[in-house]
């Protein structure tokens, strides 16, 4: 753990590093071509604050709605047959969204259910292995102005709820 | 996204008018609308500096030194990028700050990529089956160490608290796996 946190802290730095040492030693003007392309920056934001604040303002309606407990109390039935406790539902449902909301939901599932839980180690594994889909869509497709998705939408919503199954399957099996 | 968008917004209001919440509701939304700029601010300080760094790399002519070294695997993925595009390097830097679980560099690279793969699109308005592909690998978020719950499962004394990481990257690969076969199907049936 300790040797895999500590080459995760270096790695950034030793890149900047190298790319800074690589490219004086490749006669690069190394300040003016970080300037040139730090430029391109503010572009892309401008181009991306629409998509995102689109994003934002839906999910956070959507959790003040609470239309949230509402689909929690439906699918609590059916995923009980999976042997999901009902607390990691709102980690799953809640981590395509936002990965803060969801950090906090699992803090909350660990201090109340205990580390060594199957609802916290479930909760933990699906905050690690599922990403923020709607954010990656609204970032990634924001920056280069697309407006057709075709299936994209779908299969990334199947995919994390595959995903879901998948956590489940291999806590049971693993723990 | 048009729909998602849609749905989303007008059922959370309908349902917010249902439920009494009407006033939670607009307090969340002003929220969403500033926590967009936060994020945003954030992201111009962040995107900007690995712009740069990237932009130092290929004066240096190192791009297209590393697009050669992966290209075997990502070409296997993205048949029709070409050998020695950029898009290569941009798709091999993201899915390696991925991998070591680089957030803040992940998605400045992952803008790059996909500004790469857009250079190659010849519907500028439509996404690229390179495009979804690459950002389905990205939603699977391939990770060495979930460092955030690790910590959490540490703080509060979890007895194996690293014990999380293997079944994380097993489930992590498995996804992956799934969402790109998910992917192939659609493309298939919607052909």
């Amino acid at each position: 753990m300790k040797t895999i946190s500590f080459i995760s802290q270096l790695i950034i730095p030793a890149f900047i590093l190298f790319a800074i040492v690589y490219g004086a030693c490749r006669k690069v003007r190394v300040y003016d071509s970080f300037v040139a392309g730090a430029k391109g920056g503010l572009q892309v934001i401008c181009n991306i604050f629409p998509y995102l604040l689109a994003i934002f303002v839906a999910v956070k309606a959507f959790q003040a709605s609470g239309l949230f407990d509402i689909i929690k109390s439906y699918l609590a039935g059916p995923l009980g047959l999976f042997g999901i406790p009902p607390e990691v539902l709102s980690v799953a449902l809640i981590k395509p969204l936002s990965g803060s909301a969801a950090t906090g939901m699992f803090t909350d599932i660990v201090q109340t259910c205990g580390p060594d839980s199957l609802a916290a180690r479930l909760s933990g594994v699906i905050v690690g292995s599922v990403e923020t889909t709607f954010y990656v869509l609204a970032v990634y497709l924001g920056s280069v102005g697309i407006r057709r998705t075709k299936y994209l939408v779908p299969v990334c919503l199947i995919a994390d709820g595959l995903g879901m199954l998948i956590a489940a399957a291999v806590v049971k099996l693993m723990f | 996204m048009n729909i998602v968008w849609i749905i989303l917004v007008s059922v959370s209001i309908v349902v917010a008018a249902c439920t009494g919440r009407l006033d939670a509701l607009t307090r969340a939304m002003f929220d969403g609308a500033k926590a967009a700029v936060e994020i945003s601010l954030f992201l111009l300080g962040i995107v900007s500096l690995w712009l740069g760094i990237t932009k130092i790399l290929e004066d240096a002519g190192i791009i297209t030194r590393i697009a050669r070294f992966f290209k075997p695997v990502i070409t296997r993925f993205f048949k029709a990028v070409p050998p020695d595009h950029p898009a290569i390097t941009s798709i091999t830097l993201n899915l390696l700050a991925n991998f070591f679980g680089l957030g803040n560099a992940a998605t400045p690279l992952g803008i790059k990529a996909m500004q790469d793969l857009q250079s190659l699109n010849a519907d500028k308005d439509t996404v690229s089956y390179e495009m979804m592909l690459f950002i389905v690998l990205n939603t699977a978020s391939i990770q060495l160490v979930p460092f955030t719950v690790v910590g959490i499962l540490s703080a509060y004394g979890s007895t194996n608290p690293a014990g999380i990481v293997l079944p994380t990257i097993c489930t992590t690969v498995l996804m992956a796996a799934c969402a790109v076969t998910v992917l192939q199907l659609f493309r298939r049936f919607k052909k």
